[in-house]
């Protein structure tokens, strides 16, 4: 494949590109550039940060879960591209040195990167901007100091002024790598390429590759069916498309359902919210994705396209066992849509460490109540069946009942009969379930008015 | 020791940043794989054991052999001399000698032209194996006497069973202690290139070049002077580039003289976590008896550690956590007994405290659960129990009670530099601890699901390697006649600012400033004969060492400059840049300059070593440190009782470096040893299957702090005292005593919990939101 962009302000074109080398091992096996490290290779990291800039701004992405064909068009930075040309240090570098920011200095890279990019966008949230960076050294204090230090500094002109964008260099839609324009392309292309492997944002796929060690054949790469980025907020519906990436949605969804927003915001890091895709992450059918059950408990439908025929469903009838999902070969998920609503949704991530891990356990609560008495209920789990499952034994306690105490109780005790989760590394069979139980009782509590959270205690 | 010339303190103690920073983020500073390599560099990989004990019945590697890029497949039988790498007593093979020890142990080693290639090829592999029954937990190898050493070790003093039998009440507990992942951002990776008449140029992230050295010579049958080994700088340390490097060394010179090419190797992160050994896990017994003033009259401890396949480093490991088993306290009668147990699992491996960290948490363990048994602030159990302090102490106070304490550890060595009298006053105070605690009790009334609780550690640690002979160290440092200076010596740079330090230490005995110094990469062809940089020691031994080489130098260029310029040798003086000899002034390299053409010899070497020290560890007796490291904390945190989550709030500490050699940089290893402390008894949790097979292979399973677990607020201050022992300009160590001031916070947990019922908490470590949850309900429920 052909594909052409910026690196570091030098426009660089390249010539059958292998669809999954990585931007990563590019750097630094190709160009040698060695300052982008390898710290895991599956994007958990951060020390391969770098950042790409196209039309709709500037993000930080991790470098080895990108491949090249999904650079053509874009402008990327580099830890070496981030001094002045005439080497006048960038003031997130020069903080960095000034707050002894780095020590064995190999995250370190990755750290300016994040921080570059978090300047550039005016971000000052550096908790989040950097949840997907990992320190091993400093225990991340002087890192922080430093980023606040720069808060004020204006973007340093080599930083501002992006050379002019390129024009992705077309690719031929006869073969494989596809890159297709548009969601009617890409429903011709893979109609008659079923066996291809879709890769929105390669959060998923990637590893595939740098774990798996895998090649794959044919690939369709959809970034640019711009039409599939789309979300559209009504005053009766609220509509992704499939490409909407995880930090369009965390600000979209944030005003609608703060919870939902902060789950997304805990769901991964900066970086990996960058690339992930909402599509991507109902399609593949993950038993621990976090959208669906939040989803769900919205009662979201879900657009399915093949060809020229599309259908809906509700999205809990698109996760059908586990690794199978209701989806044909040569259909791809569109978009996914709900109804506005009042904000009764509380989304509950349990994990071992609260920014940047899979969900142990993922309850989503939609309960609605008229007159003290609940009119309706969708509760949703993930991490605790095969598939994001809904608690139907555990809403069919609520429905019709009081919105008490004692309803509460008693639907509890119906968590036995809607799920009977596993133990693996990340909790025990006994642990999910019990604080599956104990997260209607938070979710009645935080209704209540009730402080129920420890990210909420604040000194 | 030089008295000859003078200089001012010049560089040390100053707050320099890391002499790397600028390469740092620039990305600019180089790792093993950023060098550049020539042509043809070959790349290797490892095919690893899928089953955790057994013998390999057949090995099939045609496919391996045919996979792209393979250059040269090598098994056990194919390798030129010794297949060992163990850095103890060789029980280590390189690759499998037929026999297979645990999931991921290498049995054969792939050469190709890529690394992906050799990745790639090392999975095809067809092993056959007859599979027998592992040993996995402690329980079965205690089961099989399956053990390094003949029996248990066992250090006590007095009679301890005795001593609690009759005292007034005794606790009594087990607890399990997690192992850690050393999460060293670069993975472990060398590189070699094959030199003329065989000899071999390794580059290795290690923090041991001499032993990378040593093995490597083995392993191609050469003396140790046909091996250099090299290394600037590790991406992080922390203890788990002691020994386990050697592998990836010793594969790459053995490929490298088998196909006389440039060979590399480097580790996949899953591969690396699932290879390489970690912090040995613990389970801890004990059972203690004292008095209804929470005095501790004797105490016994079991400690069943699992130490993997291999011996590594583990005899000393566990005999570090059997000193750390009193900390900070005096135990008239205590008894030790610690089980090295030799388990089908990775072999467990040096790391950051080197087992200190597990002695501790044992004893801190014990105090936390007479506080509770007695109803008692847990800080007043542990003052009333501290050694005394030394009797011209300064204004530290005595302890609590006027009685005087024996203050010999049970190891026989008289504490004669107890500062925490005086720190933990001080940290109660700054951190406003009584009213805080006070505050906790209010507010948690008022709360159904959310508890606070805070929590107070004091740490005392040994300074010196226990085995006595480590304790030595070479510099040589030169002057070149434009008067820049080059500085070698046997430590190595993990990121902890020891090059920093030590250059410091070279700029001000030549009274010069930092420019003027160069730091160059640890080399065994500069420096020979050095031990790992571990256990704390860098500074204190390559500082000194430093030293003696520069102030060899010094004297000589006085003595020269003396006779030259018709002055008394004693008064000439190296000062800020320029020399004072008599009348005249000169610039340092207008000396530098006029000793070249004197014939003066401006090259020396220095040698140090550690005095005082002298250790039985078969007896369990003697001086095995030079001096001890003090540091305390307090932590609060807030937990919420339907799913065990919780969270750091605040963290306070003080801790002790000695008159720092460079304070900010001190700070930094405070600052990150806490948070990967509290990280060890957090969320950092090592799962094992049924099969042996290691789960928590990667960071998206093993969860390391990320940057919002740290606390939200963190007060850190150096406490300002100097060593009381003649160490490099009165500093301390610093570089593994910081990461127990963690400890707090897994006491906050315990206190946290207790606020849910009478029962005593009863923690196990790592403190997961899941043990969280199950103490919760234990304290709560009674289940």
């Amino acid at each position: 494949m052909d594909i052409t962009f910026h690196l570091n302000g030098e426009e660089v074109t390249l010539s059958g590109v292998s669809p999954t080398a990585t931007l990563l091992d590019w750097l630094r096996e190709d160009r040698l550039m060695t300052g982008t490290k390898e710290g895991c290779n599956e994007g958990d990291c951060g020390a391969c940060s770098v950042m790409v800039t196209d039309d709709r701004g500037s993000k930080a992405l991790n470098a080895c879960l990108l491949f090249m064909p999904q650079l053509n068009g874009k402008s990327i930075r580099t830890v070496e591209g981030v001094s002045s040309p005439d080497g006048t240090l960038h003031p997130v570098q020069q903080a960095m040195i000034t707050h002894h920011g780095s020590q064995c200095g190999f995250c370190t890279p990755g750290f300016v990167m994040s921080m570059v990019t978090a300047h550039k966008n005016g971000a000052t949230d550096h908790d989040v901007q950097l949840a997907g960076n990992l320190c091993r050294c400093t225990g991340y204090a002087p890192i922080i100091r430093a980023a606040e230090a720069v808060e004020d500094q204006p973007v340093p002109t080599w930083i501002t002024e992006e050379p002019q964008l390129r024009e992705p260099v077309p690719t031929a839609q006869n073969h494989s790598p596809y890159a297709p324009r548009s969601s009617d392309e890409l429903a011709a292309i893979y109609e008659k390429t079923p066996q291809a492997v879709l890769v929105a944002g390669a959060t998923d796929v990637a590893l595939w590759v740098t774990k798996g060690l895998r090649d794959l054949e044919d690939v369709i790469f959809l970034d640019g069916c711009t039409d599939l980025k789309q979300v559209e907020i009504t005053d009766d519906e609220v509509w992704f498309g499939a490409m909407v990436d995880m930090n369009t949605m965390r600000d979209a969804i944030a005003p609608l359902h703060p919870s939902y927003g902060e789950m997304i915001r805990r769901y991964a890091s900066q970086q990996v919210r960058a690339a992930a895709t909402v599509g991507g992450n109902i399609a593949n059918g993950s038993p621990i994705g976090d959208n669906p059950p939040a989803l769900i408990a919205l009662g979201a439908t879900l657009h399915l396209r093949q060809g020229g025929n599309r259908r809906s469903l509700p999205l809990e009838d698109f996760f059908v066992d586990y690794g199978k999902q209701d989806r044909q070969p040569g259909e791809f998920v569109e978009a996914v849509s709900f109804a506005r609503q009042e904000d009764t949704l509380r989304c509950y991530k349990l994990s071992k460490r609260f920014d940047q891990d899979i969900s142990a356990v993922l309850g989503a609560f939609n309960v609605t109540t008229k007159d003290g008495v609940v009119t309706e209920a969708r509760i949703a789990f993930g991490g605790m069946a095969a598939t994001p499952k809904r608690a139907s034994h555990v809403e069919a306690a609520l429905v019709g009942q009081p919105w008490t105490r004692e309803t509460i109780s008693a639907a509890q005790a119906e968590f036995d009969k809607d799920f009977t989760p596993m133990t693996d590394m990340r909790a025990s069979d006994l642990y999910r379930l019990e604080s599956a139980r104990n997260l209607l009782a938070r979710y009645y509590a935080e209704l209540n008015g009730e402080t129920v959270s420890v990210l909420e205690v604040v000194l | 020791m030089s008295n000859m010339s003078k200089t001012n303190s010049g560089p040390v103690a100053k707050p320099l940043p890391h002499d790397a920073a600028k390469l740092h983020v620039t990305g600019t500073a180089r790792y093993v794989d950023d060098i550049p390599v020539p042509a043809g560099c070959l790349h290797l990989a490892f095919g690893v054991s899928t089953i955790a004990k057994g013998q390999i019945t057949s090995m099939n590697l045609d496919a391996v052999r045919a996979s792209d890029g393979v250059v040269m497949v090598m098994a056990a039988q194919d390798l030129p001399f010794t297949n060992d790498v163990s850095p103890s007593i060789h029980d280590e093979p390189l690759l499998s000698d037929g026999s297979v020890h645990y999931v991921g142990q290498p049995l054969f080693l792939v050469v190709a032209n890529s690394h992906r290639a050799a990745r790639v090829a090392a999975r095809k592999g067809k092993i056959e194996y007859a599979e027998e029954t592992p040993i996995l937990t402690v329980d079965q190898a205690l089961q099989a006497d399956s053990r390094f050493e003949d029996g248990p070790r066992i250090y006590q003093k007095g009679d301890a069973a005795a001593v609690i039998d009759a005292a007034a009440r005794t606790v009594e507990g087990e607890m399990e202690l997690g192992g850690q992942e050393h999460f060293y951002l670069e993975g472990q990776a060398a590189l070699t290139l094959p030199q003329e008449g065989g000899d071999m140029l390794v580059t290795s992230s290690t923090q041991h070049p001499t032993e990378i050295q040593h093995k490597v010579a083995e392993a191609i049958g050469l003396p140790m002077h046909a091996v250099r080994v090299e290394i600037r700088r590790m991406g992080g340390g922390f203890g788990g580039k002691e020994s386990q490097g050697n592998a990836l060394a010793v594969s790459c010179a053995v490929a490298a003289r088998a196909t006389g090419k440039p060979c590399k190797m480097r580790y996949d992160r899953d591969d690396d976590m699932v290879i390489t050994g970690k912090r040995h896990d613990f389970r801890i017994s004990y059972r203690a008896g004292f008095g209804d003033d929470g005095v501790l009259q004797g105490v016994e401890f079991t400690h069943l550690v699992r130490c993997g396949w291999a011996q590594d480093l583990s005899l000393p490991v566990a005999d570090r956590a059997m000193l750390h088993s009193d900390n900070a306290y005096s135990i008239p009668a205590i008894r030790i007994e610690s089980h090295r147990l030799k388990t089908n699992t990775q072999s467990a491996t040096a790391y950051r405290g080197f087992g200190g960290p597990q002695g501790m948490v044992g004893i801190e363990r014990v105090m936390d659960h007479i506080a509770h048994d007695l109803g008692l602030d847990p800080v007043k159990v542990r003052q009333a129990n501290y050694y005394d302090a030394p009797p011209s102490g300064g204004s530290a106070p005595q302890g609590i009670s006027d009685k005087k304490k024996d203050n010999t550890t049970p190891y026989g060595m008289e504490v004669s530099d107890f500062e925490l009298h005086g720190m933990t006053e001080r940290l109660l105070e700054s951190s406003d601890y009584e009213a805080r605690r006070a505050e906790i009790a209010e507010w948690n009334k008022g709360q159904d699901h959310l508890k606070r609780g805070i929590g107070f550690s004091p740490v005392k640690f040994g300074i010196s390697f226990t085995l006595t002979h480590l304790n030595q160290a070479g510099a040589l440092v030169h002057v070149y006649q434009d008067g820049s200076i080059h500085l070698n010596h046997g430590g190595t740079e993990m990121g902890q600012g020891l090059f920093q330090k030590v250059a410091q230490v070279a700029a001000s005995r030549f009274g010069v400033g930092m420019d003027l110094v160069k730091i160059t990469a640890t080399d065994t062809a500069k420096v020979p004969n050095t031990s790992a940089t571990a256990a704390s020691s860098g500074s204190d031994l390559n500082g000194m060492a430093v030293k003696a080489a520069c102030d060899t130098i010094r004297d000589r260029m006085a003595e020269f400059l003396a006779q030259r310029h018709q002055c008394d040798v004693g008064s000439v003086r190296f000062e800020s840049g320029q020399i004072y000899v008599g009348e005249d002034v000169l610039t340092f390299e207008e000396a530098a300059s006029q000793c070249y053409q004197g014939r003066i010899s401006l090259s020396a070497t220095g040698f140090y070593k550690t005095p005082k020290v002298e250790w039985d560890r078969i007896k369990g007796q003697g001086r095995p440190f030079f001096y001890f490291a003090y540091g305390a904390s307090v932590t609060e945190v807030v937990v919420d009782q339907l799913t065990g989550e919780n969270r750091i709030l605040r963290s306070d500490i003080l801790h002790d470096a000695g008159a720092s050699l460079n304070p900010d940089l001190d700070i930094g290893q405070v600052e990150g040893g806490y948070v990967q402390g509290a990280g060890w008894l957090t969320t950092e949790e090592l799962v094992w299957d049924g099969k042996g097979r290691l789960s928590t292979h990667a960071p998206s399973t093993y969860k390391i702090p990320a940057c919002s677990d740290r606390p939200d607020e963190f007060n850190v201050e150096l406490w300002s005292g100097e060593n009381r022992e003649d160490s490099i300009y009165r500093s301390k160590a610093v570089g593994e005593p910081p990461f127990m001031l963690g400890i707090s916070t897994y006491l906050a947990l315990s206190h946290a919990v207790s606020q849910f019922g009478d029962a005593y908490p009863a923690l196990d470590a790592p403190a997961t939101a899941e043990q969280l949850w199950s103490a919760i309900r234990r304290v709560r429920d009674g289940v």
